[in-house]
């Protein structure tokens, strides 16, 4: 049950995400800024993917809410991480983000430091 | 800090206010999160019932106080983060909201007396550092200012 929670909280959180960044990023940035941000609650119903991102998140979340009660945080919070490398290729690939050896190498940097937290 | 108001909204950000407003967008998401979490670990590890199957369980876990705020403070969080994606990249934002991973650990053992191994520390040196690599590219490679308004906004990406 730990690892099923734990595939669709990674699964969830990678769609999410992904809609999510599409979505803002074609709003732009003026949305970053106080008078924006009061805005953005309004903005989540009337924007179709945002609408489904906050379904995709409600999935991950209840089910993280369940992964969190039976293990315990400082194995769930990171372990949810997984979803990092996913995300990362479904950036460069679908969203077109430029990842650079940099970037890359930070990622995975990161991403070695949260397996390390997960022990 | 930046100035928080926007003289002509159709315009979009400088620059130099947009990379600060970045970090402070990211230092705000961090710490909602962590503390959002902690709450609602808090909450759910204190209520008397397993949840998983039985959404009853779940309607009733929101009743709990800590599940509440930490429910509340996930929200804005949610906000926060859409903004913050509005004018940075998510290959960008995931790493540097890593932060939260090493907050999580600790609030875990401070907290929740959980053990945490003595190899957290390496691991949150790594994180650091690969936080500090990934910092130092730039915020948003799929978008430039001069392209926010006007209605290609859409279109931009594709061309790449």
């Amino acid at each position: 049950m730990t690892w099923i929670l734990l595939s669709l909280v990674v699964v969830a959180t990678a769609l999410s995400d992904l809609l999510q960044s599409y979505e803002m990023k074609k709003t732009g940035d003026q949305v970053a800024t106080a008078s924006g941000m009061a805005k953005i609650p309004a903005m989540i119903f009337h924007k179709r993917y945002l609408i489904l991102s906050i379904l995709c998140l409600a999935v991950s979340f209840f089910a993280f809410m369940a992964l969190v009660q039976r293990t315990t945080l400082s194995f769930a919070v990171p372990a949810s991480a997984a979803s990092f490398v996913v995300e990362t290729i479904l950036a460069r690939f679908v969203l077109g983000e430029y990842v650079g050896p940099r970037r890359a190498a930070g990622v995975l940097l990161v991403l070695g430091g949260v397996v390390l937290l997960a022990r | 800090m930046p100035e928080l108001e926007v003289t002509d909204p159709s315009r979009s950000l400088p620059a130099a206010g947009r990379a600060a407003r970045t970090y402070l967008l990211l230092a705000a998401f961090v710490l909602l999160r962590a503390f959002g979490n902690l709450c609602l670990a808090w909450g759910t590890k204190h209520f008397p019932e397993t949840l998983g199957g039985n959404p009853w369980a779940y309607l009733r876990v929101l009743l709990n106080p800590f599940v509440t705020l930490g429910i509340v403070m996930m929200i804005v969080a949610i906000v926060v983060r859409l903004a913050l994606l509005a004018v940075a990249d998510l290959s960008y934002v995931l790493p540097m909201t890593a932060i939260g991973y090493v907050l999580a650990a600790l609030f875990g053992s401070v907290f929740l007396h959980e053990v945490v191994s003595a190899q957290h520390w390496t691991g949150t040196v790594l994180i650091f550092a690969g936080v500090a690599l990934v910092s130092s590219t730039s915020q948003n490679t799929t978008q430039n200012t001069t392209q926010l308004h006007g209605n290609s906004a859409g279109k931009e990406r594709k061309s790449r």
